[in-house]
């Protein structure tokens, strides 16, 4: 299994997925600079978090408009597995990859915590195995607040779109477990073919017990299928 | 030839706007009887096209494809070719038409 890790001006997460995805057996990544990203050869690609572009117009729009976001386009019409995250969750937005769009979040603050998600569908690459599952992973975002109109909200939800929820501990979607004002609690969607998910939370750092969790290894190791089902890793 | 459009983009009325809403109250805090705020950006662009038409669609592509995103957000232009013959401090106004996205139409504000 290839992975390529997608690196746009301002991308800050690249290494940290890189260190992750090299946690799951049988994965081997590579860092791609954005404007000579050639997918050929690759079985998934990641777009990592960060301020891609300073946040500039708005958070992933002008990285829609890099030679790497064309490339990932035709990547994913061809079938194969996207994951963003934070930034890389904007910019597939952006591009029309995934419904909806992230907007300034509702408290206008900055939220950088631990938050707990409720896995609502399974069928994704990335979530085999996990339905229902409540994992625990961090958000560090401003601008995080998933909104669609009320036709696209509906469509997302009958069609079992929504991959993640906020929830409490105990997977309730509760207001108070919202962090940042998302329609219907959502915080990771993905597209019509399933194979493209993007989430706010940051899975790659949460990916071993040093940094106080291991759940977003859960969501990882679905790369390497053959070995589903293996213990999170520790620190090494 | 040269245009300047000015480009307005403002949240789509259902979106809300958290920025706004803190204006708001800061305004209402100075004794002002404000209703609503809605907060956006404007975008001055300079370019190079053959015509007015080729300029209007030049800008469109500028709307649809980077500066406002149809998801959230509503844009307007005005555009004014930049005349050449007058020295480059003058603008030679020409006809102001708001683009129309979605279902709703603006009104210039001049």
């Amino acid at each position: 299994m290839r992975v390529a890790i997608l690196r746009y001006p301002g991308t800050w997460s690249e290494r940290d997925f890189q260190h992750a995805l090299s946690l799951v057996p049988g994965v081997e990544s590579d860092i791609l600079w954005h404007e000579d990203a050639d997918l050929a050869g690759f079985d998934a690609a990641v777009v990592p978090g960060g301020f891609t572009y300073g946040d500039y117009v708005r958070a992933g729009a002008i990285a829609k408009i890099s030679p790497a976001t064309r490339e990932l386009r035709r990547f994913a019409d061809a079938g194969k597995l996207v994951l963003g995250s934070c930034n890389g969750f904007q910019i597939l937005c952006e591009a029309g990859l995934l419904p909806g769009a992230l907007v300034r979040n509702r408290g206008l603050e900055f939220r950088c915590d631990w938050v707990h998600l409720r896995v609502e569908s399974d069928r994704t690459p990335w979530t085999t195995g996990l339905g229902g599952a409540i994992l625990r992973m961090p958000i560090a975002h401003g601008e995080g607040c998933w909104v669609a109109d009320d036709e696209t909200l509906a469509d997302v939800e009958s069609r079992g779109q929504v991959v993640f929820r906020y929830t409490d501990e105990r997977g309730g979607a509760t207001a108070a477990a919202n962090p940042n004002g998302s329609l219907a609690n959502i915080a990771g969607v993905c597209n019509e073919g399933r194979n493209v998910v993007g989430l706010m939370p940051h899975p790659e750092r949460c990916s071993e017990a040093l940094l106080g969790g291991t759940d977003g290894y859960r969501v990882l190791a679905n790369l390497a299928p053959a070995l589903a089902g293996t213990a999170p890793a520790l620190y090494r | 030839m040269t245009f300047v459009a000015t480009i307005r983009v403002l949240p789509k009325s259902e979106v809300r706007d958290p920025q706004g809403e803190a204006i708001r109250g800061a305004l209402r805090s100075l004794g002002l009887a404000v209703s609503d705020v809605r907060t956006g950006k404007e975008i001055v662009v300079t370019f190079e096209a053959a015509d007015e038409m080729a300029a209007r669609e030049s800008v469109r592509l500028m709307g649809t494809e980077l500066l406002a995103n149809p998801v959230i957000e509503d844009y307007a232009y005005e555009l004014e070719q930049l005349d050449a013959r007058a020295g480059k401090a003058s603008f030679e106004p020409a006809p102001v038409d708001d683009v129309v996205y979605g279902e709703r139409k603006r009104t210039s504000q001049g």
